[in-house]
């Protein structure tokens, strides 16, 4: 599963000859191992990922490509590759072809998973799973990004500045006046912001959220969308949801998965409106 | 926000915290020493030489019910074996009481008895540098600590849990005590070692040893409730604690538990050796029955009575369970085991939070019925003081 790849063949073209060259880049532009390179705009590029268990293919030659800042929806039916293809983002199945780039030079199909989580690509899984004993402040500070080893932790103490970061966060995710509250009482959709406020604490780059608003009232999807809205920009997302409501709320690109491929990508009209979209939802 | 360390340290316990502390202090160091030289032994509050030793032989176990807390109660590793770090401590200092007996045992010969009774002509490799009190020190930390070290690497790495972790901890122990009832084991057998005579030069059985000892004891505890305070309210007791309530969670976010497991149970373990070490000294013999799996699930039963991660609790079971044993081994012998049956299933199935939680029920109570805002924000703080006061009751006693 696990090939060894040559590091110069991975490569999208065109770069090679940069990262060769030893003088000043020209264009100011300088490479270092492991470090997000945007400058191509985008920051996840997935080259014709097949995945295949046990003969049958939950991905078939997938390319997708999201942009920096991007806020993408993902949907598809049942058995579509959607939860396949967050698996082969965050390493936790390998491809058995295809490429999968983060930024320009991070390779993910030879990362293991704690790699690709520190590299700045965070995961919400659908199930909330949050320190129930520990107050919405403790667990968004244990999730905080910063030096984990038994010695820092035993002196730890926090600053101004990692305060306000929690502080932030938890305005961000509506939870400023639950802070003290232990978070197994908090209500469900508190319960799934809070995970999205400890994915933010980790910094990410680029956040996976699969199925973020199952089980949310009607009120607290909409503030979902609010948030996760007023997160792009700063933050790259894609969304896999089924609720066609939210994801005409957050507005962004809407791609269409069927049997393991792209079938249909544009905003949520034209994607309803495609004749191929249509029999698939609703059978031929 | 950002606090000096001694600040966080001070305000790590409220100071209710503190002044139950102080009290448990003057107490042990100055109440007791006092009431035991001073006073005749007519006047009811006289203390007795026997009220000492079993006080500090109770304290001594306490110490070993809150390092039992730290790891169970608040890292969810239920150990079956710490009966063994506490008895190798103490066999640790045991080996320097043994060699400042010199000449003075029954051979007459400057080499523990049971060596002369087994013709052994000189020290085993393992006893050199024993006659050292420093040297003594090092191994009570050292082979206890090294051990927890290693078996913890081990067992957390292969990622050993729940019951089967407590198995296994059982079976070291149990190895250990068959290991150490072998005369060839160098330990004295299944005698182990007694007739200790003297500490640094000093007679062991004087008034002042005794108060020394028994005072050391009370230190340690203090020592220990503290150091366990410390712990539990800074982030590191925070992880701890998730680390018990959603491993992998705690990994996907970044945190090796591997290291943090290992830290508290190797600290665990060396607290309890400091126990063994005090411990020997004060009941005047060490033997492999220390190792017996029988007792290391009696201190989860201190812990599981006083209650889980409360620091405090397990002191208070300590006390409650091992002066009842002193009653009950008196007054009905066949029947303690019975009795210590009955209150491990009763705790179990009355009192899951144990002698702590039910203090905390019947007073969180009235101020939750007074306001009507629901503040579920428990203070961890309005309990522990009392139950000190308990302690310290029962340490004057």
């Amino acid at each position: 599963m696990n090939k060894v790849l040559d590091p110069q063949g991975v490569r999208p073209e065109g770069l090679n000859d940069r990262e060769n060259w030893e003088g000043p880049a020209s264009d100011g532009h300088v490479f270092r191992a492991g470090e997000l390179d945007l400058s191509h705009k985008v920051i996840l590029y997935l080259d014709d990922i097949s995945v295949s268990f046990d003969g049958f293919k939950a991905l078939n030659k997938l390319n997708l490509a999201i942009d920096a800042g991007e806020l993408r929806c993902i949907i598809g039916p049942n058995g579509a590759g959607k939860t396949t293809m967050m698996d082969v983002i965050t390493g936790k199945t390998r491809p058995d072809e295809g490429k999968c780039f983060f930024g320009q030079t991070i390779d993910l199909t030879r990362m293991t998973e704690p790699e690709i989580a520190h590299a700045g690509i965070g995961r919400k899984f659908q199930k909330p799973t949050i320190f129930e004993h520990h107050t919405a402040f403790e667990n968004l500070e244990l999730a905080m990004k910063m030096d984990k080893r038994v010695w820092k932790s035993l002196f730890a103490a926090l600053s101004d500045d990692e305060y306000d970061r929690v502080s932030d966060v938890l305005r961000q995710i509506r939870l400023d006046h639950e802070a003290e509250r232990p978070a197994g009482l908090l209500s469900h959709g508190q319960k799934q912001w809070l995970e999205i406020g400890m994915l933010l604490m980790q910094e990410p780059r680029l956040l996976l959220l699969d199925e973020p608003v199952a089980g949310m009232t009607d009120d607290e999807t909409e503030r979902t969308a609010e948030l996760f809205v007023s997160l792009a920009g700063k933050h790259s997302l894609v969304v896999v949801e089924h609720d066609m409501s939210f994801v005409e709320a957050l507005g962004g690109l809407v791609t269409v998965l069927h049997e393991g491929s792209v079938l249909a990508e544009g905003d949520l009209a034209t994607v309803q409106n495609d004749q191929r979209v249509i029999e698939v939802y609703l059978g031929r | 926000m950002r606090t000096p360390l001694t600040i966080r340290f001070l305000t790590s316990m409220p100071r209710k915290g503190w002044l139950a502390l102080a009290i448990f202090a003057l107490v042990a160091w100055v109440g007791v020493p006092m009431a035991h030289l001073m006073l005749p032994e007519s006047s009811p509050f006289s203390v007795s030489a026997y009220t000492v030793t079993l006080m500090g032989k109770i304290l001594c176990y306490a110490v070993v019910a809150v390092a039992m807390d730290l790891i169970w109660g608040y890292a969810g590793i239920l150990s079956l074996g710490h009966g063994l770090f506490f008895a190798l401590g103490g066999y640790g200092f045991g080996m320097y009481l043994m060699r400042q007996i010199g000449t003075d045992g029954s051979y007459g010969v400057n080499l523990p008895d049971f060596m002369v009774f087994l013709d052994w002509k000189e020290l085993p490799w393992f006893w050199v540098g024993s006659d050292s009190f420093l040297w003594a020190l090092v191994l009570v930390v050292a082979v206890p600590g090294a051990l927890a070290f290693i078996f913890g690497y081990f067992a957390f790495r292969s990622r050993i849990k729940g019951v089967y972790f407590s198995i296994i901890t059982q079976a070291l122990t149990y190895a250990a005590m068959l290991l150490f009832f072998r005369n060839e084991t160098g330990f004295g057998g299944n005698n182990g070692f007694t007739d200790f005579k003297r500490i640094l030069g000093y007679d062991i059985t004087s008034p002042e040893m005794r108060l020394t000892l028994f005072g050391l004891s009370a230190a340690l505890l203090m020592f220990v409730l503290l150091l366990g305070r410390y712990l539990v309210t800074s982030k590191f007791g925070r992880v701890l604690a998730a680390i018990r309530d959603a491993e992998s969670r705690v990994m996907f976010i970044g945190y090796q538990p591997l290291w943090y497991k290992l830290f508290i149970w190797t600290l665990s373990a060396v607290l309890c050796a400091l126990a063994g070490a005090l411990y020997v000294p004060q009941v005047g013999i060490i033997n492999p029955s220390e190792m017996s799996a029988a007792n290391s699930i009696e201190i989860a039963i201190w812990v599981a009575v006083g209650g889980r991660g409360t620091l405090v609790g397990p002191v208070i079971g300590a006390f409650i369970v091992n002066l009842a044993k002193s009653f009950f081994t008196v007054e009905f012998p066949e029947y303690w085991l019975f009795f210590l049956g009955f209150l491990f299933i009763g705790v179990t199935l009355f009192l899951p939070d144990g002698v702590v939680g039910l203090w905390r029920k019947l007073f969180a109570r009235k101020p939750a019925t007074e306001t009507e805002s629901p503040p579920p924000v428990q203070k961890p703080a309005a309990v522990p003081e009392k139950d000190e006061h308990l302690a310290a009751k029962g340490a004057a006693a």
